[in-house]
Protein backbone atom coordinates (compact mmCIF):
# COMPACT_ATOMS: atom_id res chain seq x y z
CA UNK A 1 0.00 0.00 0.00
CA UNK A 2 1.07 3.64 -0.91
CA UNK A 3 2.14 6.11 1.98
CA UNK A 4 1.75 9.18 0.48
CA UNK A 5 4.30 12.65 1.96
CA UNK A 6 3.09 16.33 0.91
CA UNK A 7 5.41 18.65 1.25
CA UNK A 8 3.39 22.17 2.36
CA UNK A 9 3.98 25.18 0.63
CA UNK A 10 3.63 28.08 2.86
CA UNK A 11 4.49 31.95 2.69
CA UNK A 12 4.21 34.35 6.22
CA UNK A 13 2.40 32.24 8.42
CA UNK A 14 -0.34 31.21 5.69
CA UNK A 15 -0.31 27.89 3.20
CA UNK A 16 -0.15 27.95 0.02
CA UNK A 17 -3.88 26.55 -1.52
CA UNK A 18 -1.81 24.97 -4.26
CA UNK A 19 -0.94 22.27 -1.03
CA UNK A 20 -4.80 21.26 -1.09
CA UNK A 21 -4.41 20.57 -4.67
CA UNK A 22 -1.50 18.11 -4.40
CA UNK A 23 -3.51 16.86 -1.62
CA UNK A 24 -6.28 15.73 -3.79
CA UNK A 25 -3.48 14.26 -5.99
CA UNK A 26 -2.60 12.36 -3.34
CA UNK A 27 -6.32 10.81 -2.75
CA UNK A 28 -6.41 9.94 -6.53
CA UNK A 29 -3.38 7.47 -5.53
CA UNK A 30 -5.81 5.58 -2.99
CA UNK A 31 -2.88 5.32 -0.40
CA UNK A 32 -3.23 3.59 3.29
CA UNK A 33 -2.10 7.23 4.40
CA UNK A 34 -1.10 11.21 3.40
CA UNK A 35 0.56 13.32 5.85
CA UNK A 36 1.68 16.54 5.33
CA UNK A 37 4.93 17.74 6.04
CA UNK A 38 5.83 21.43 7.12
CA UNK A 39 9.08 23.23 7.51
CA UNK A 40 9.43 26.43 9.32
CA UNK A 41 10.89 28.34 11.89
CA UNK A 42 7.33 28.61 13.60
CA UNK A 43 5.25 26.19 11.42
CA UNK A 44 2.11 25.98 13.82
CA UNK A 45 -0.04 28.48 11.90
CA UNK A 46 0.60 26.56 8.92
CA UNK A 47 0.18 23.23 10.43
CA UNK A 48 -2.99 24.00 11.19
CA UNK A 49 -3.99 24.85 8.52
CA UNK A 50 -3.04 22.02 6.75
CA UNK A 51 -4.39 19.51 9.62
CA UNK A 52 -7.47 20.59 7.79
CA UNK A 53 -7.56 19.48 4.41
CA UNK A 54 -9.77 16.59 3.70
CA UNK A 55 -7.70 13.01 3.49
CA UNK A 56 -5.01 14.70 5.34
CA UNK A 57 -3.52 11.93 8.15
CA UNK A 58 -1.42 13.50 9.73
CA UNK A 59 0.56 16.38 9.94
CA UNK A 60 4.42 16.29 10.53
CA UNK A 61 6.31 19.82 11.49
CA UNK A 62 10.06 20.12 11.52
CA UNK A 63 10.74 23.91 13.12
CA UNK A 64 14.18 24.94 12.38
CA UNK A 65 15.66 28.51 12.37
CA UNK A 66 17.22 27.68 9.00
CA UNK A 67 13.63 26.69 7.53
CA UNK A 68 12.37 30.85 7.80
CA UNK A 69 12.65 30.86 4.15
CA UNK A 70 12.13 28.34 1.77
CA UNK A 71 15.52 27.37 0.39
CA UNK A 72 15.94 24.12 -1.40
CA UNK A 73 19.14 23.40 -0.50
CA UNK A 74 17.95 23.60 3.06
CA UNK A 75 15.00 21.90 2.70
CA UNK A 76 15.87 19.22 0.35
CA UNK A 77 17.72 17.08 2.99
CA UNK A 78 15.32 17.44 6.07
CA UNK A 79 12.76 16.08 3.43
CA UNK A 80 15.27 13.52 2.11
CA UNK A 81 15.39 11.99 5.52
CA UNK A 82 11.62 12.08 6.49
CA UNK A 83 10.74 10.22 3.60
CA UNK A 84 11.82 7.39 4.60
CA UNK A 85 9.26 4.37 4.47
CA UNK A 86 7.39 6.26 1.99
CA UNK A 87 6.37 5.22 -1.25
CA UNK A 88 5.61 8.49 -2.84
CA UNK A 89 6.85 12.39 -2.23
CA UNK A 90 4.33 14.56 -3.61
CA UNK A 91 4.46 18.84 -4.16
CA UNK A 92 3.13 21.27 -5.81
CA UNK A 93 4.23 22.38 -9.37
CA UNK A 94 4.46 26.09 -8.40
CA UNK A 95 7.96 27.94 -8.38
CA UNK A 96 8.55 26.27 -4.71
CA UNK A 97 8.05 22.75 -5.82
CA UNK A 98 9.54 22.62 -8.61
CA UNK A 99 12.93 24.32 -7.13
CA UNK A 100 12.48 22.01 -4.42
CA UNK A 101 11.12 18.22 -5.49
CA UNK A 102 14.24 17.81 -8.18
CA UNK A 103 16.15 18.16 -5.34
CA UNK A 104 14.76 15.66 -3.36
CA UNK A 105 14.41 13.36 -6.22
CA UNK A 106 18.09 13.94 -6.29
CA UNK A 107 19.15 13.01 -3.01
CA UNK A 108 16.82 9.81 -3.25
CA UNK A 109 18.46 8.88 -6.49
CA UNK A 110 15.15 8.62 -8.53
CA UNK A 111 14.19 11.12 -11.64
CA UNK A 112 10.73 12.39 -10.91
CA UNK A 113 6.94 12.93 -12.91
CA UNK A 114 6.95 16.70 -13.46
CA UNK A 115 3.03 17.78 -13.54
CA UNK A 116 1.26 15.14 -12.66
CA UNK A 117 -2.24 15.84 -14.68
CA UNK A 118 -3.86 12.83 -13.92
CA UNK A 119 -3.12 9.49 -11.57
CA UNK A 120 -3.85 6.31 -13.53
CA UNK A 121 -2.40 4.30 -10.60
CA UNK A 122 -0.39 4.41 -7.46
CA UNK A 123 2.74 4.33 -9.99
CA UNK A 124 1.56 5.23 -13.58
CA UNK A 125 0.33 9.13 -14.02
CA UNK A 126 -0.21 11.02 -17.18
CA UNK A 127 1.55 14.29 -17.92
CA UNK A 128 2.07 16.96 -20.29
CA UNK A 129 5.34 17.83 -22.36
CA UNK A 130 6.15 19.92 -25.37
CA UNK A 131 4.07 22.83 -24.16
CA UNK A 132 1.03 20.74 -23.12
CA UNK A 133 0.91 19.39 -27.00
CA UNK A 134 1.42 16.09 -26.25
CA UNK A 135 0.14 14.15 -22.79
CA UNK A 136 2.38 11.42 -22.12
CA UNK A 137 1.60 8.24 -19.60
CA UNK A 138 4.59 7.12 -17.68
CA UNK A 139 4.94 4.38 -15.29
CA UNK A 140 7.12 4.35 -12.14
CA UNK A 141 9.23 1.12 -11.71
CA UNK A 142 7.40 0.02 -8.51
CA UNK A 143 10.63 -0.33 -6.47
CA UNK A 144 11.18 3.39 -6.95
CA UNK A 145 10.04 5.82 -4.50
CA UNK A 146 7.72 7.93 -6.44
CA UNK A 147 8.96 11.75 -6.47
CA UNK A 148 6.38 14.10 -8.44
CA UNK A 149 4.88 17.55 -8.81
CA UNK A 150 1.62 18.04 -9.25
CA UNK A 151 0.16 20.51 -11.54
CA UNK A 152 -2.16 22.77 -9.89
CA UNK A 153 -4.91 23.63 -13.06
CA UNK A 154 -5.41 19.94 -13.40
CA UNK A 155 -6.76 19.06 -9.69
CA UNK A 156 -9.49 20.85 -7.11
CA UNK A 157 -8.46 21.71 -4.28
CA UNK A 158 -8.84 19.51 -1.72
CA UNK A 159 -11.99 20.59 0.99
CA UNK A 160 -11.21 21.67 4.83
CA UNK A 161 -13.45 20.08 6.94
CA UNK A 162 -10.89 17.63 8.60
CA UNK A 163 -9.32 17.57 12.12
CA UNK A 164 -6.08 16.01 11.24
CA UNK A 165 -3.37 15.59 14.10
CA UNK A 166 -0.29 17.36 14.17
CA UNK A 167 3.51 16.09 15.47
CA UNK A 168 6.28 17.49 15.93
CA UNK A 169 9.26 15.41 14.67
CA UNK A 170 13.15 16.02 14.76
CA UNK A 171 15.18 15.27 11.32
CA UNK A 172 18.57 15.12 12.56
CA UNK A 173 20.52 15.58 9.58
CA UNK A 174 23.70 18.80 9.00
CA UNK A 175 22.34 21.72 6.76
CA UNK A 176 24.63 23.76 4.16
CA UNK A 177 24.97 27.11 4.83
CA UNK A 178 26.40 27.74 1.12
CA UNK A 179 22.87 29.37 0.03
CA UNK A 180 21.49 32.42 1.66
CA UNK A 181 18.03 34.27 1.58
CA UNK A 182 18.53 37.97 0.91
CA UNK A 183 15.20 39.32 0.20
CA UNK A 184 11.61 38.56 -1.31
CA UNK A 185 9.88 41.96 -3.36
CA UNK A 186 6.41 40.86 -3.63
CA UNK A 187 3.92 42.27 -5.44
CA UNK A 188 1.39 44.25 -3.43
CA UNK A 189 -2.19 43.25 -5.02
CA UNK A 190 -5.65 43.10 -3.11
CA UNK A 191 -6.87 41.05 -6.02
CA UNK A 192 -7.59 37.54 -6.21
CA UNK A 193 -4.39 35.87 -6.41
CA UNK A 194 -3.77 34.31 -9.97
CA UNK A 195 -3.36 30.41 -9.41
CA UNK A 196 -6.57 30.31 -6.81
CA UNK A 197 -8.78 32.78 -8.80
CA UNK A 198 -12.04 32.28 -10.37
CA UNK A 199 -11.97 34.82 -13.04
CA UNK A 200 -8.78 35.96 -14.54
CA UNK A 201 -8.55 39.03 -16.89
CA UNK A 202 -5.04 38.95 -18.43
CA UNK A 203 -3.96 41.96 -21.03
CA UNK A 204 -1.31 41.20 -23.78
CA UNK A 205 1.17 43.21 -25.69
CA UNK A 206 -2.35 44.97 -27.50
CA UNK A 207 -2.60 47.31 -24.33
CA UNK A 208 0.26 48.80 -25.49
CA UNK A 209 1.79 50.84 -22.27
CA UNK A 210 2.23 50.08 -18.71
CA UNK A 211 -0.11 53.02 -18.12
CA UNK A 212 -2.90 51.72 -20.57
CA UNK A 213 -2.62 48.35 -18.42
CA UNK A 214 -4.46 50.59 -15.93
CA UNK A 215 -8.04 49.80 -18.35
CA UNK A 216 -7.12 45.90 -17.78
CA UNK A 217 -6.81 46.40 -14.01
CA UNK A 218 -9.82 48.71 -13.73
CA UNK A 219 -12.31 45.95 -15.91
CA UNK A 220 -10.54 43.27 -13.66
CA UNK A 221 -11.87 45.02 -10.35
CA UNK A 222 -15.02 45.82 -11.92
CA UNK A 223 -15.66 41.69 -12.00
CA UNK A 224 -13.81 40.96 -9.10
CA UNK A 225 -10.94 39.10 -11.53
CA UNK A 226 -7.62 38.56 -10.73
CA UNK A 227 -4.66 39.71 -13.62
CA UNK A 228 -2.83 38.14 -15.56
CA UNK A 229 -0.33 39.37 -18.94
CA UNK A 230 1.23 37.30 -21.81
CA UNK A 231 4.81 37.10 -22.10
CA UNK A 232 5.07 39.91 -24.37
CA UNK A 233 3.76 42.18 -21.83
CA UNK A 234 5.83 41.79 -19.53
CA UNK A 235 9.00 41.72 -21.34
CA UNK A 236 7.60 45.20 -22.35
CA UNK A 237 7.49 46.12 -18.90
CA UNK A 238 3.41 46.90 -18.75
CA UNK A 239 3.16 44.51 -15.52
CA UNK A 240 5.81 42.41 -13.05
CA UNK A 241 6.99 39.13 -13.64
CA UNK A 242 4.84 37.16 -11.43
CA UNK A 243 1.47 37.83 -13.81
CA UNK A 244 2.69 35.97 -16.53
CA UNK A 245 0.76 32.92 -17.92
CA UNK A 246 1.93 30.35 -19.59
CA UNK A 247 4.45 27.23 -20.46
CA UNK A 248 7.09 29.71 -18.67
CA UNK A 249 4.17 31.09 -16.19
CA UNK A 250 1.70 30.25 -14.57
CA UNK A 251 -0.39 27.62 -15.48
CA UNK A 252 -4.27 28.47 -14.38
CA UNK A 253 -7.63 27.19 -14.37
CA UNK A 254 -10.04 29.52 -13.53
CA UNK A 255 -13.94 29.52 -14.66
CA UNK A 256 -13.65 32.62 -16.81
CA UNK A 257 -10.61 33.37 -18.56
CA UNK A 258 -10.47 36.88 -20.44
CA UNK A 259 -7.47 37.05 -23.06
CA UNK A 260 -7.43 40.84 -24.08
CA UNK A 261 -5.19 41.92 -26.80
CA UNK A 262 -3.21 38.58 -26.56
CA UNK A 263 -2.82 36.86 -29.62
CA UNK A 264 -2.63 32.94 -28.44
CA UNK A 265 0.85 31.92 -29.29
CA UNK A 266 0.75 28.10 -28.18
CA UNK A 267 3.51 28.77 -25.18
CA UNK A 268 0.53 31.18 -23.45
CA UNK A 269 -2.22 28.69 -24.20
CA UNK A 270 -0.55 26.04 -22.74
CA UNK A 271 -1.23 27.87 -19.18
CA UNK A 272 -4.56 28.17 -19.71
CA UNK A 273 -5.85 25.28 -21.36
CA UNK A 274 -8.14 24.12 -18.63
CA UNK A 275 -10.10 26.97 -18.10
CA UNK A 276 -13.81 26.57 -17.89
CA UNK A 277 -14.90 29.85 -20.30
CA UNK A 278 -12.08 31.58 -22.26
CA UNK A 279 -13.23 34.93 -24.24
CA UNK A 280 -10.94 36.69 -25.99
CA UNK A 281 -11.14 40.18 -27.24
CA UNK A 282 -8.79 40.87 -30.45
CA UNK A 283 -8.93 43.34 -33.10
CA UNK A 284 -7.56 40.77 -35.40
CA UNK A 285 -10.49 38.24 -36.37
CA UNK A 286 -7.41 35.73 -37.70
CA UNK A 287 -5.52 36.07 -34.21
CA UNK A 288 -5.30 31.95 -33.28
CA UNK A 289 -6.52 32.76 -29.48
CA UNK A 290 -10.08 32.52 -31.71
CA UNK A 291 -9.35 28.90 -32.25
CA UNK A 292 -9.33 28.08 -28.72
CA UNK A 293 -11.93 30.64 -27.13
CA UNK A 294 -15.50 29.83 -26.20
CA UNK A 295 -16.63 33.15 -26.89
CA UNK A 296 -14.68 35.73 -29.42
CA UNK A 297 -15.16 39.28 -29.95
CA UNK A 298 -13.17 40.90 -32.73
CA UNK A 299 -12.47 44.76 -31.77
CA UNK A 300 -10.10 47.40 -29.88
CA UNK A 301 -10.10 46.97 -26.72
CA UNK A 302 -9.86 50.19 -26.15
CA UNK A 303 -13.41 50.60 -27.37
CA UNK A 304 -14.53 47.52 -26.27
CA UNK A 305 -13.53 47.68 -22.62
CA UNK A 306 -15.29 50.57 -21.68
CA UNK A 307 -18.40 49.34 -23.13
CA UNK A 308 -18.45 46.19 -21.46
CA UNK A 309 -18.02 48.62 -18.11
CA UNK A 310 -21.15 50.45 -18.82
CA UNK A 311 -23.05 47.33 -19.82
CA UNK A 312 -21.96 45.20 -16.49
CA UNK B 1 36.91 30.64 -13.89
CA UNK B 2 35.53 28.11 -16.03
CA UNK B 3 31.84 27.79 -16.81
CA UNK B 4 29.91 25.14 -18.06
CA UNK B 5 27.24 25.77 -19.76
CA UNK B 6 24.02 23.06 -20.59
CA UNK B 7 23.29 23.37 -24.36
CA UNK B 8 20.78 20.93 -25.39
CA UNK B 9 19.29 20.52 -28.97
CA UNK B 10 14.96 20.34 -28.85
CA UNK B 11 12.12 20.58 -31.45
CA UNK B 12 12.40 24.32 -32.36
CA UNK B 13 9.78 26.34 -30.05
CA UNK B 14 7.92 27.41 -33.48
CA UNK B 15 6.88 23.63 -34.78
CA UNK B 16 3.65 22.27 -34.47
CA UNK B 17 4.12 19.26 -32.27
CA UNK B 18 2.13 16.09 -33.67
CA UNK B 19 1.60 13.11 -32.19
CA UNK B 20 1.90 9.95 -33.73
CA UNK B 21 -1.47 8.15 -34.41
CA UNK B 22 0.26 5.20 -32.95
CA UNK B 23 0.72 6.98 -29.46
CA UNK B 24 4.80 5.77 -29.72
CA UNK B 25 6.20 9.23 -29.94
CA UNK B 26 5.85 12.54 -31.70
CA UNK B 27 6.64 13.44 -35.41
CA UNK B 28 10.55 14.45 -35.24
CA UNK B 29 11.45 13.22 -38.82
CA UNK B 30 12.25 16.43 -41.00
CA UNK B 31 11.57 18.80 -37.89
CA UNK B 32 13.59 21.70 -37.15
CA UNK B 33 15.69 21.33 -34.26
CA UNK B 34 17.07 24.20 -32.46
CA UNK B 35 19.17 24.90 -29.41
CA UNK B 36 16.61 24.79 -25.75
CA UNK B 37 15.23 28.39 -26.22
CA UNK B 38 16.71 28.57 -22.04
CA UNK B 39 19.97 27.32 -23.13
CA UNK B 40 20.91 29.98 -25.37
CA UNK B 41 19.90 32.22 -22.45
CA UNK B 42 22.30 30.51 -20.35
CA UNK B 43 25.50 30.56 -22.79
CA UNK B 44 24.79 34.32 -23.62
CA UNK B 45 25.39 34.76 -19.77
CA UNK B 46 28.28 33.14 -19.85
CA UNK B 47 29.58 34.93 -22.22
CA UNK B 48 28.74 38.13 -20.71
CA UNK B 49 30.34 36.97 -17.51
CA UNK B 50 33.45 35.96 -19.63
CA UNK B 51 33.57 39.62 -21.55
CA UNK B 52 33.40 41.30 -17.93
CA UNK B 53 36.39 39.24 -16.96
CA UNK B 54 34.70 37.30 -14.18
CA UNK B 55 35.15 33.86 -16.32
CA UNK B 56 38.18 33.11 -18.88
CA UNK B 57 36.36 29.82 -20.50
CA UNK B 58 33.07 29.11 -21.72
CA UNK B 59 32.65 24.97 -22.45
CA UNK B 60 29.17 24.15 -23.79
CA UNK B 61 27.97 20.55 -22.96
CA UNK B 62 25.45 18.38 -25.22
CA UNK B 63 24.67 14.94 -24.34
CA UNK B 64 22.76 13.70 -27.45
CA UNK B 65 23.45 11.21 -30.65
CA UNK B 66 26.19 11.42 -32.55
CA UNK B 67 24.56 13.99 -35.32
CA UNK B 68 25.09 16.46 -32.33
CA UNK B 69 28.30 18.05 -34.10
CA UNK B 70 26.47 20.68 -36.03
CA UNK B 71 24.14 22.01 -33.39
CA UNK B 72 27.58 22.30 -30.67
CA UNK B 73 29.12 24.19 -33.45
CA UNK B 74 26.51 26.95 -33.39
CA UNK B 75 27.49 27.02 -29.31
CA UNK B 76 30.84 27.62 -30.59
CA UNK B 77 30.43 30.11 -33.36
CA UNK B 78 28.11 32.14 -30.81
CA UNK B 79 31.32 32.30 -28.59
CA UNK B 80 32.18 29.04 -26.63
CA UNK B 81 35.52 28.51 -26.57
CA UNK B 82 35.38 24.50 -26.85
CA UNK B 83 32.55 21.86 -27.00
CA UNK B 84 31.79 18.62 -24.75
CA UNK B 85 29.57 16.17 -26.63
CA UNK B 86 28.73 13.23 -24.16
CA UNK B 87 27.29 11.07 -27.05
CA UNK B 88 24.38 8.22 -26.28
CA UNK B 89 21.85 7.07 -28.73
CA UNK B 90 19.23 6.89 -26.16
CA UNK B 91 17.21 10.10 -24.63
CA UNK B 92 18.95 10.56 -21.07
CA UNK B 93 16.61 11.15 -18.30
CA UNK B 94 17.30 14.42 -15.76
CA UNK B 95 18.30 12.09 -13.72
CA UNK B 96 21.27 10.78 -16.03
CA UNK B 97 21.77 14.26 -17.48
CA UNK B 98 22.84 15.72 -13.95
CA UNK B 99 24.97 12.27 -13.40
CA UNK B 100 26.45 13.17 -16.32
CA UNK B 101 27.33 16.90 -15.10
CA UNK B 102 28.81 15.76 -12.34
CA UNK B 103 31.03 13.83 -13.93
CA UNK B 104 32.45 16.96 -16.21
CA UNK B 105 32.19 19.07 -13.23
CA UNK B 106 35.11 16.29 -11.79
CA UNK B 107 37.04 16.80 -14.49
CA UNK B 108 37.06 20.30 -15.26
CA UNK B 109 36.35 22.13 -11.97
CA UNK B 110 33.82 24.91 -13.25
CA UNK B 111 33.16 27.97 -10.51
CA UNK B 112 29.87 27.73 -12.51
CA UNK B 113 27.35 25.83 -14.32
CA UNK B 114 24.92 27.52 -15.98
CA UNK B 115 21.44 25.77 -17.00
CA UNK B 116 18.13 26.32 -18.64
CA UNK B 117 15.49 26.59 -16.13
CA UNK B 118 13.51 23.54 -18.43
CA UNK B 119 14.04 21.93 -21.97
CA UNK B 120 11.23 22.55 -23.93
CA UNK B 121 10.67 19.24 -25.20
CA UNK B 122 10.33 16.90 -21.69
CA UNK B 123 9.31 20.23 -19.72
CA UNK B 124 11.20 18.52 -16.97
CA UNK B 125 12.59 21.43 -14.97
CA UNK B 126 14.70 19.31 -12.72
CA UNK B 127 18.46 19.00 -14.15
CA UNK B 128 20.06 21.78 -12.49
CA UNK B 129 18.06 21.30 -9.12
CA UNK B 130 19.55 17.42 -9.01
CA UNK B 131 22.97 18.35 -10.21
CA UNK B 132 23.00 20.54 -7.20
CA UNK B 133 21.60 18.31 -4.57
CA UNK B 134 24.10 15.43 -6.20
CA UNK B 135 27.21 17.97 -6.19
CA UNK B 136 26.13 19.29 -2.55
CA UNK B 137 26.25 22.77 -3.88
CA UNK B 138 24.19 25.75 -3.87
CA UNK B 139 20.87 26.27 -6.76
CA UNK B 140 19.98 29.47 -8.06
CA UNK B 141 17.00 28.16 -10.11
CA UNK B 142 14.32 30.41 -12.50
CA UNK B 143 17.33 32.96 -12.28
CA UNK B 144 16.10 37.24 -14.25
CA UNK B 145 19.19 38.57 -12.79
CA UNK B 146 22.96 37.46 -12.06
CA UNK B 147 26.02 39.20 -10.29
CA UNK B 148 29.22 37.41 -9.16
CA UNK B 149 31.67 38.92 -7.21
CA UNK B 150 33.94 38.05 -4.36
CA UNK B 151 33.25 34.36 -4.83
CA UNK B 152 29.48 34.66 -4.10
CA UNK B 153 26.80 34.83 -6.36
CA UNK B 154 23.67 37.30 -6.23
CA UNK B 155 20.70 35.70 -8.32
CA UNK B 156 17.49 37.60 -8.30
CA UNK B 157 14.38 34.87 -9.28
CA UNK B 158 11.40 34.87 -10.90
CA UNK B 159 9.05 33.15 -8.48
CA UNK B 160 5.49 32.77 -8.16
CA UNK B 161 5.20 35.49 -5.17
CA UNK B 162 7.30 37.94 -7.07
CA UNK B 163 10.97 38.54 -7.31
CA UNK B 164 13.25 36.60 -4.77
CA UNK B 165 17.08 37.69 -4.33
CA UNK B 166 19.63 34.99 -2.97
CA UNK B 167 23.06 34.61 -2.35
CA UNK B 168 24.70 31.45 -3.05
CA UNK B 169 28.94 30.80 -2.21
CA UNK B 170 30.51 29.46 -5.62
CA UNK B 171 31.02 26.87 -7.14
CA UNK B 172 27.20 27.12 -7.63
CA UNK B 173 24.47 26.11 -10.17
CA UNK B 174 22.17 28.21 -11.97
CA UNK B 175 19.34 28.04 -13.90
CA UNK B 176 17.67 30.49 -16.89
CA UNK B 177 14.56 32.26 -16.72
CA UNK B 178 13.40 34.07 -20.27
CA UNK B 179 13.71 37.32 -18.81
CA UNK B 180 17.75 37.11 -17.85
CA UNK B 181 19.20 38.45 -20.87
CA UNK B 182 18.69 38.70 -24.89
CA UNK B 183 20.98 36.09 -26.60
CA UNK B 184 23.34 37.12 -29.15
CA UNK B 185 22.90 36.42 -32.84
CA UNK B 186 25.32 34.27 -34.54
CA UNK B 187 27.63 36.21 -37.13
CA UNK B 188 29.37 34.68 -40.45
CA UNK B 189 32.79 35.06 -39.69
CA UNK B 190 32.39 33.19 -36.04
CA UNK B 191 30.57 30.36 -37.69
CA UNK B 192 34.12 30.01 -40.14
CA UNK B 193 35.76 30.57 -36.58
CA UNK B 194 34.08 27.75 -34.75
CA UNK B 195 35.23 25.70 -37.18
CA UNK B 196 38.67 25.36 -35.56
CA UNK B 197 37.21 25.11 -32.08
CA UNK B 198 37.27 21.72 -30.21
CA UNK B 199 35.06 19.65 -29.19
CA UNK B 200 35.69 16.51 -27.20
CA UNK B 201 33.62 13.44 -28.31
CA UNK B 202 32.82 11.02 -24.59
CA UNK B 203 30.72 8.19 -24.88
CA UNK B 204 27.86 8.24 -22.27
CA UNK B 205 28.48 4.84 -20.92
CA UNK B 206 32.81 5.34 -20.41
CA UNK B 207 31.62 7.79 -17.36
CA UNK B 208 30.48 4.66 -15.28
CA UNK B 209 27.43 6.61 -14.00
CA UNK B 210 24.04 4.34 -13.69
CA UNK B 211 21.96 5.47 -16.33
CA UNK B 212 19.06 3.13 -15.85
CA UNK B 213 16.04 5.19 -16.56
CA UNK B 214 13.11 4.00 -13.64
CA UNK B 215 10.07 6.19 -15.38
CA UNK B 216 9.12 4.68 -18.76
CA UNK B 217 6.90 6.55 -20.93
CA UNK B 218 4.56 3.77 -22.79
CA UNK B 219 1.88 6.18 -24.29
CA UNK B 220 1.44 9.52 -26.29
CA UNK B 221 -1.56 10.67 -26.61
CA UNK B 222 -2.72 14.54 -28.49
CA UNK B 223 -4.27 16.72 -25.93
CA UNK B 224 -7.71 16.60 -25.36
CA UNK B 225 -9.27 19.57 -27.97
CA UNK B 226 -11.12 22.76 -27.06
CA UNK B 227 -13.90 22.79 -29.03
CA UNK B 228 -14.64 26.08 -31.28
CA UNK B 229 -16.78 28.55 -29.60
CA UNK B 230 -19.12 31.59 -31.00
CA UNK B 231 -18.17 34.77 -32.02
CA UNK B 232 -20.36 37.37 -30.56
CA UNK B 233 -20.48 41.12 -32.18
CA UNK B 234 -20.24 43.64 -29.31
CA UNK B 235 -19.98 44.08 -26.32
CA UNK B 236 -23.34 43.89 -25.46
CA UNK B 237 -23.69 40.14 -26.47
CA UNK B 238 -20.72 39.41 -24.68
CA UNK B 239 -21.89 40.44 -21.29
CA UNK B 240 -25.35 38.62 -22.15
CA UNK B 241 -23.25 35.36 -22.75
CA UNK B 242 -21.49 35.40 -19.86
CA UNK B 243 -24.35 36.03 -18.28
CA UNK B 244 -26.31 32.95 -19.32
CA UNK B 245 -23.02 31.17 -18.63
CA UNK B 246 -23.47 32.60 -14.76
CA UNK B 247 -20.11 34.13 -15.32
CA UNK B 248 -21.30 37.75 -14.49
C1 LIG C 1 10.50 29.11 -24.57
C2 LIG C 1 9.37 30.11 -24.65
C3 LIG C 1 8.51 30.21 -23.59
C4 LIG C 1 7.45 31.13 -23.63
N1 LIG C 1 6.61 31.21 -22.56
C5 LIG C 1 5.55 32.04 -22.62
C6 LIG C 1 4.62 32.13 -21.53
O1 LIG C 1 4.76 31.48 -20.49
N2 LIG C 1 3.56 32.96 -21.66
C7 LIG C 1 3.36 33.72 -22.78
O2 LIG C 1 2.36 34.46 -22.82
N3 LIG C 1 4.23 33.67 -23.79
C8 LIG C 1 5.32 32.87 -23.74
N4 LIG C 1 6.21 32.86 -24.78
C9 LIG C 1 6.07 33.90 -25.84
C10 LIG C 1 5.04 33.58 -26.89
O3 LIG C 1 5.64 32.78 -27.91
C11 LIG C 1 4.49 34.89 -27.53
O4 LIG C 1 5.56 35.64 -28.03
C12 LIG C 1 3.70 35.76 -26.56
O5 LIG C 1 2.73 34.99 -25.87
C13 LIG C 1 3.01 36.89 -27.33
O6 LIG C 1 2.33 37.75 -26.45
P1 LIG C 1 1.10 38.62 -26.94
O7 LIG C 1 0.02 37.73 -27.45
O8 LIG C 1 0.74 39.58 -25.86
O9 LIG C 1 1.74 39.51 -28.11
P2 LIG C 1 1.49 39.47 -29.66
O10 LIG C 1 1.70 38.12 -30.21
O11 LIG C 1 2.27 40.60 -30.21
O12 LIG C 1 -0.05 39.79 -29.81
C14 LIG C 1 -0.66 41.00 -29.50
C15 LIG C 1 -2.10 40.91 -29.94
O13 LIG C 1 -2.79 42.10 -29.56
C16 LIG C 1 -3.72 42.42 -30.59
N5 LIG C 1 -4.01 43.87 -30.47
C17 LIG C 1 -3.15 44.90 -30.70
N6 LIG C 1 -3.76 46.07 -30.45
C18 LIG C 1 -5.04 45.78 -30.06
C19 LIG C 1 -6.17 46.56 -29.69
N7 LIG C 1 -6.09 47.89 -29.62
N8 LIG C 1 -7.31 45.92 -29.38
C20 LIG C 1 -7.39 44.55 -29.43
N9 LIG C 1 -6.36 43.78 -29.79
C21 LIG C 1 -5.19 44.38 -30.09
C22 LIG C 1 -3.03 42.04 -31.88
O14 LIG C 1 -3.98 41.79 -32.90
C23 LIG C 1 -2.29 40.77 -31.46
O15 LIG C 1 -3.06 39.60 -31.71
C24 LIG C 1 7.28 31.97 -24.76
C25 LIG C 1 8.16 31.86 -25.83
C26 LIG C 1 9.22 30.94 -25.78
C27 LIG C 1 10.14 30.86 -26.93
N1 LIG D 1 20.77 16.11 -23.09
C1 LIG D 1 21.16 17.30 -22.60
N2 LIG D 1 22.21 17.97 -23.15
C2 LIG D 1 22.61 19.16 -22.67
N3 LIG D 1 22.02 19.79 -21.63
C3 LIG D 1 20.97 19.19 -21.04
C4 LIG D 1 20.49 17.92 -21.49
N4 LIG D 1 19.43 17.58 -20.71
C5 LIG D 1 19.25 18.59 -19.84
N5 LIG D 1 20.17 19.57 -20.03
C6 LIG D 1 20.27 20.85 -19.31
O1 LIG D 1 19.32 20.87 -18.26
C7 LIG D 1 18.33 21.88 -18.47
C8 LIG D 1 16.99 21.45 -17.91
O2 LIG D 1 16.50 20.30 -18.57
P1 LIG D 1 15.23 19.48 -18.03
O3 LIG D 1 15.51 19.15 -16.60
O4 LIG D 1 15.19 18.27 -18.91
O5 LIG D 1 14.02 20.35 -18.20
C9 LIG D 1 18.38 22.16 -19.96
O6 LIG D 1 17.93 23.47 -20.25
C10 LIG D 1 19.87 21.99 -20.25
O7 LIG D 1 20.60 23.14 -19.88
Amino acid sequence: MSKILVIAEHLDGKLNGATARAVSAAVAVKPESIDVIVLSDAPDAVAAEAAKIDGVSKVLTVARAENAHAMAAILAPQIAKAAAGYSHVFAPSTTFGKDLAPRVAALLGVSQVSDVMSVEGAHSFRRPIYAGNAIITVEVDTASTVVATIRTASWPAAASNGSAPVEALTVDVALPSHTRFVNLQQGKSDRPDLQGAAKVVSGGRGVGSKENFDIIYKFADKIGAGVGASRAAVDAGYCPNEMQVGQTGKIIAPELYMAIGISGAIQHLTGIKDAGTIVAINKDGEAPIFEIADIGLVGDLFKILPELEAAL
Amino acid sequence: MKILVGYKRVVDYNVRIQVKPDGTGVVTDGVKLSANPFDDIALEEALRLREKGVAEEVIVVGIGPADLTAHLRNGLAMGANRAIHVQTADAVSPLTAARTFLKLIEKEQPGLVILGKQAIDDDANQTGQMLAALWDRPQATFAGKVEIADGKATVTREVDAGLETIEADLPAVITTDLRLNEPRFIKLPDIMKAKAKPIDVIELGSLGIDAADHIKTTHYAAPAKRSKGVMVKDAAELVAALKQKGLL
